[in-house]
């Protein structure tokens, strides 16, 4: 593929013009998913189970039916069956069939004329459970005498003999494990646990379905990924795709979790029985309990390093919960947990156990923040025990281009050490730290993906262009886009309008997700516009009535491509387009493809931390992040991820945990309780973009928001260890629990 | 259950409406008078996406109930732009990037203006304490200080 | 559930007797609509207070500050004569939620909630403030130490309200000083608070002195033997470690999802001494 490598100077890519959204944004214009409405409108609303485990023995819905302005009733024996497990699992999810399986877990909806109605008919229905005995630990979920929460879900790669709560299990590695640890001066073994956590998105679900009579239905939600809600829907509905036609309302944060789908199959039930609109908005309690955290896991981590600190041989056991459904998340923990070294010998098993816990959803880099956390505080406190600077060990081992990762591929041009490097002179890393405070680091990494895209590109007839992709904007993407379209075609930012199209306007495009759409959004822009510029060319060849291959295309307008072919004067975009009714029509490019060479990104995060010693508050005070991002396109933008990212992670390490009671019920589902990072809480996050191309683009662009979220947790646990003078081994590191290890 | 009738000025505005007694002034806004910015993260006081002013007072919308503003004056940010010109703040958070979703910045830039409007100059701090009721999930709160104080200095000087 | 304006005390609390369901009282709202909200609390009638005559002014009473109930936090704040007098209470109150919560919530109103946690109730009591209550049977003063009856309850008789507060007149050499514990800069109930009071002379002994601890006990907690501990000292390191540990003894609390028994009890006492240093730095100030 013509990567364009040699095009190193921009003129669009890499400034910083108004995102196209933004008035709409800041004038509460943009309509997200609760924003819209239909006339003959219904409210739906979802009653879910108090227990963390039991059988539904009935529902009688009868006396809420009863209830003048409730207009539907659904429960799982209104939806089919279905035979694959992946899309009967997302179903189930939303609607319990046989067996409630966590607390929240929805039993029945209904559709009103009002809010208060369908609330009042939720107390009326009549639910009979039998409860169950319950598990929410994953190390208790895998012993042999555990509650079973699913039976018969384990994948062949499970070894017999073990409970059936344990469903997936996978090995990466290479080397001999026994001899690197012989080799090595020291060997620590540590054991780990984190917390589920969840994206805390602040808008929650939404969504708008309406089912008309003829079977089409028309679906309004805040999505990730629409065309992956209208398979999922379709599918759990018994319709064609094509009849199903879903929109992409502006979306107020996903970070992965909005990937899926939790209310759209209910809404769209209750509009098929009803016959009208049914609009549902989850409350916030419902997102906490209902929709899709984080794993939570406990992980034993062995690293072996020599006195000089090369790193000899390293090992990781990760048993990874995801709640109630199978879930292939340790996957990727465990290919991630060792990919920023290069390693003679290592060695990750994963698991991962079922628990009556909501079904998982992605969060940034799933999986990865957890494993990446176990790994490098190892790494931290063997530096400490030797007396090596932990950025100098980290070079020392970093993976570079050639390196055969951990979990497999060898890497090409890679970021890491650009990144350390960064690091290591940047003044943050020698400033002086004063009493009870502590630095600490951490590598990052994600593997980003490429994926299913289509774009579609028009030009107009007035010398503007529309760029119709498939992809929700969740970070700005859509100024980046045009920043793309804006550099190949050689015209103004301005007169380039990138919108999102619904499922009915383009091929099938993957879920925005993987931070991919940078990347594949972008790459499949830039040839979209090739594409056009060859028909623009054309229609300038045939003008001049010249061979087409005789023209080029620069700085936006057709030219002769040599003396030989003619002294014509350029042929503006907007010429040409003006022309197009009568040079043959109207002027489009396109590109649909399933895109790879996306590249992976490295990060190295810098913080600061003060600990009071009397309370274990800790305080953040200073915080860094370096990363590659391949080629910046929109450096704000950028920086938003690597900041957001790094927040995120702040608050993942310090404060935020679901807490289950032992009863099984979810104790905090409020932003009460549950502990976000507030202004207050935070320092500014400096931000150091490096630059190290992706070969697999044309402008080299690497996706950039996940990897953000992986170095905090142990970029903060190692600053609170050393500031706290004792190394903590579970998060949240919450103030109790730094006290409490504080005094032992 | 017997419906209220209320009469108020929203963004200047005289406006009247029914509401429920136990309904909250957010619902009101958005669901009876169509002013959708102000919007549900928690209803709980928690995250802020509901901020209005109330007779000048920043305040959550969804802990005020619509029965409580009879006479009141209310401004949501459908009124913050002065017609097409928008507010300094605004443009500051357009120009500055400071926002990525954009669905806590209604709320975010109601708060910005209330405090700007009681303390023309504020340190970086008090910005992040007075914001602290303002949940952002995405952008790190960075670059929303930032363009805080773009704003508050070209209040002061224009 | 019926909404209702009173147009006076009298009202209010004819309202609250006749209604035979369950009647609650509006001021700022911030607590009542959360429950109202979540659908677990199903109130009949709100009886909604601002508009009581005086009930959201502050006045100058006897040399110390009667503050109507319905007084806002931020106003509260924004009052010189009550933050120059009373800085320890005016912190705590400002302490009760965000910006935005500070436009509505009172400090009668977060004593009436009757949290264990409460910011503005320890502070309070440390100033031995005294609330007046319109009730069936006329009006009574009551000190604040005597509301809190348990988590979610006081000991108001139904049809009583309160209609305001008086923060006493002090003596030269005084100040009040509160801390909370939250993991978070903001945002958090508390996970263990202190309040205190004093008044030193002037070469610096501690003359009289009130310590009330929040958040590590069913209610809120009056440490008397924390105060013996520090009167008559200049808060050297013995009397001080004497008041943290008065205090440590003094708690009662419960291990819940903010905090253990353990973290709750050891940070009561660290946060009782810090708070008796900056009350004491005051109190030099405003000698």
């Amino acid at each position: 593929m013509d990567t364009g490598q040699s095009k190193r100077e921009f003129r669009y890519v890499g400034t910083r013009p108004n995102r196209p959204d933004g008035v709409d944004k800041v004038t509460g214009r943009a309509q997200y998913g609760a924003d819209m409405t239909a006339p003959g409108m219904l409210t739906g609303a979802i009653l879910r189970s108090p227990h963390a485990h039991a059988r539904i023995i009935s529902i009688d819905t009868s006396a809420a039916e009863a209830i003048a302005g409730v207009r539907a009733v659904v429960t799982g024996a209104d939806f089919v069956r279905l035979d694959d497990d992946f899309i009967r699992d997302v179903q189930e999810n939303c609607m319990a069939r046989e067996t409630a399986l966590y607390d929240g877990h929805a039993v029945a909806a209904v559709a009103a004329t009002t809010p208060a109605i369908a609330r009042a008919a939720l107390a009326k229905i009549a639910v009979e459970y039998e409860p169950l005995p319950h598990v929410t630990d994953v190390d208790v979920a895998m012993k042999a005498d555990a509650p079973v929460v699913l039976a018969g879900r384990a994948l062949e790669t499970v070894p017999a003999g073990m409970t059936q709560n344990v469903t997936n299990h996978c090995e990466f590695g290479h080397g001999d494990l026994e001899a690197g640890f012989a080799k090595a001066d020291l060997v620590i073994e540590r054991s780990f646990k984190t917390a589920a956590t969840h994206q805390g998105y602040i808008e929650p679900h939404a969504c708008l379905a309406s089912v008309t009579a003829d079977g089409k239905a028309d679906l309004w939600c805040c999505t990730q990924g629409q065309f992956f809600v209208r398979s999922l829907c379709s599918a759990i509905m018994g319709m064609e795709a094509s009849q199903l036609r879903v929109t992409a309302s502006e979306i107020g944060g996903g970070f992965g979790g909005k990937t899926t789908v939790f209310i759209e199959p209910v809404a769209l039930a209750l509009s098929r029985k009803s016959g009208r609109p049914v609009k549902i908005v989850m409350k916030r309690d419902e997102v906490f309990r209902a929709t899709g955290p984080t794993v939570s896991s406990s992980m034993d981590v062995r690293i072996g390093m020599t006195k000089d600190g090369r790193i000899t041989a390293g090992e990781a056991n990760l048993r990874y919960s995801g709640g109630a459904y199978p879930c292939g998340t340790v996957e990727m923990g465990a290919q991630a947990a060792f990919a920023a070294y290069d390693l003679e010998a290592v060695r990750t098993i994963g698991w991962n156990a079922l628990t009556n816990r909501p079904k998982e959803a992605a969060y940034r880099a799933p999986g990865a923040p957890q494993a990446i956390y176990a790994v490098e505080s190892v790494v931290d406190e063997l530096c400490q025990k030797l007396g090596l600077d932990p950025l100098t060990v980290r070079l020392k081992n970093a993976a570079r281009k050639g390196t055969l990762s951990s979990y497999g591929p060898t890497f090409n041009d890679i970021g890491l050490v650009a990144t350390l490097e960064a690091a290591t002179s940047h003044p943050h890393y020698t400033a002086p730290l004063g009493p009870n405070q502590g630095r600490g680091l951490s590598c990052g990494f994600w593997f980003n993906f490429g994926g299913n895209t289509c774009v579609s590109l028009n030009i107009n007839t007035d010398g503007t262009v529309g760029v119709t992709e498939g992809n929700p904007d969740i970070g700005g993407s859509r100024a980046s886009i045009s920043l793309m379209a804006a550099e190949e075609l050689g015209i103004h930012y301005e007169n380039i309008r990138t919108i999102i199209a619904d499922t009915s306007s383009l091929g099938y495009n993957d879920v925005t997700d993987g931070s991919r759409v940078t990347f594949s959004v972008g790459l499949a822009t830039i040839k979209a516009a090739r594409d056009a510029i060859g028909k623009m060319t054309a229609r300038a060849a045939q003008y001049w009535g010249i061979d087409a291959d005789a023209v080029k295309w620069v700085d936006g307008a057709a030219v002769p491509a040599g003396s030989n072919a003619g002294k014509f004067p350029p042929l503006s975009l907007a010429e040409i387009a003006e022309m197009s009714p009568q040079t043959g029509g109207p002027i489009a490019g396109h590109h649909e493809v399933n895109v790879d060479g996306a590249g992976v990104s490295f990060g190295v995060h810098l913080v600061d931390v003060e600990v009071d010693p009397e309370t274990g508050f800790t305080k953040v005070l200073r915080y860094t992040v370096f990363q590659d991002a391949g080629k910046a396109v929109h450096p704000d933008y950028v920086e938003g991820q690597m900041q957001g990212g790094a927040v995120q992670g702040i608050g993942w390490a310090l404060n935020e945990e679901y807490v289950y009671g032992e009863d099984g019920r979810l104790q905090n589902p409020s932003f009460l309780d549950y502990r976000i990072p507030v202004s207050s809480d935070l320092p500014n996050i400096e931000t150091v973009i490096l630059e190290i191309p992706n070969p697999g683009h044309p402008y080299g662009v690497r996706g950039v928001g996940e990897t953000p979220i992986v170095p905090p947790l142990a970029a903060i646990a190692n600053a609170v260890s050393r500031a706290a003078g004792v190394r903590l081994t579970e998060l949240p590191m919450s103030p109790p629990r730094i006290l409490k290890a504080l005094k032992s | 259950m017997r419906s209220l009738h209320v009469s108020a000025m929203v963004n200047g505005d005289p406006v009247e409406f029914i509401c429920d007694p136990g309904e909250p002034l957010l619902d009101v806004l958005r669901n009876r008078l169509g002013l959708t910015g102000a919007k549900e993260g928690c209803g709980t006081g928690d995250c802020g996406a509901c901020s209005v002013t109330v007779n000048g007072r920043l305040v959550c919308s969804c802990l005020v109930l619509g029965a409580e503003v009879d006479g009141a004056e209310i401004s949501t940010i459908e009124g913050m732009a002065d017609n097409e010109e928008l507010h300094p703040l605004q443009r500051a958070f357009i120009d500055g990037a400071a926002f990525q979703c954009g669905v806590c910045t209604p709320g975010i830039l109601v708060a910005a203006k209330a405090l700007l409007e009681k303390n023309p100059e504020p340190t970086d701090e008090e910005v992040r304490f007075w914001l602290a009721g303002n949940l952002c999930r995405c952008t790190g709160y960075d670059k929303i200080i930032a363009a805080v104080q773009v704003a508050a200095a070209e209040m002061r000087g224009a | 559930m019926k909404y209702m304006s009173a147009q006076s005390a009298k009202a209010a609390s004819e309202a609250l007797v006749k209604e035979p369901g369950n009647a609650r009282v509006l001021a700022g709202g911030t607590d009542l609509l959360v429950q109202m909200n979540s659908g677990n609390l199903k109130v009949d009638l709100v009886v909604d207070i601002k508009k009581i005559p005086g009930i959201r002014d502050i006045a100058a009473k006897a040399g110390g500050w009667r503050i109507g109930a319905a007084v806002a936090g931020a106003e509260l704040g924004e009052h010189a004569g009550v933050c120059a007098m009373w800085p320890g209470v005016v912190e705590a109150a400002g302490l009760i939620g965000s910006t935005q919560v500070q436009g509505r919530c009172t400090m009668v109103g977060n004593l009436c909630n009757g949290s264990p946690a409460g910011d503005s109730v320890p502070a309070l009591v440390a100033a031995d403030a005294v609330v007046r209550i319109e009730g069936p049977d006329g009006s009574r003063d009551c000190p604040v130490l005597d509301i809190p009856a348990g988590p979610g309850k006081t000991t108001l008789a139904k049809g009583e309200i309160i209609t305001s507060v008086l923060l006493p007149a002090r003596p030269a050499g005084s100040a009040d000083a509160y801390l909370r514990f939250i993991p978070r800069t903001e945002m958090d109930i508390a996970v263990a608070s202190a309040a205190v009071s004093l008044t030193v002379d002037s070469d610096g002994t501690v003359t009289a002195a009130r310590v009330a601890l929040g958040a590590v006990a069913p209610k809120v907690v009056l440490v008397e033997d924390a105060a013996k501990a520090i009167i008559g000292s200049k808060l050297d390191d013995a009397a001080l470690a004497a008041l943290s540990k008065a205090c440590e003894s003094a708690c009662n609390p419960i291990d819940d999802k903010r905090g253990t028994v353990a973290f709750r009890t050891s940070t009561a006492g660290v946060l009782a001494r810090r708070a008796a240093l900056i009350a004491y730095e005051r109190a030099g100030e405003a000698k």
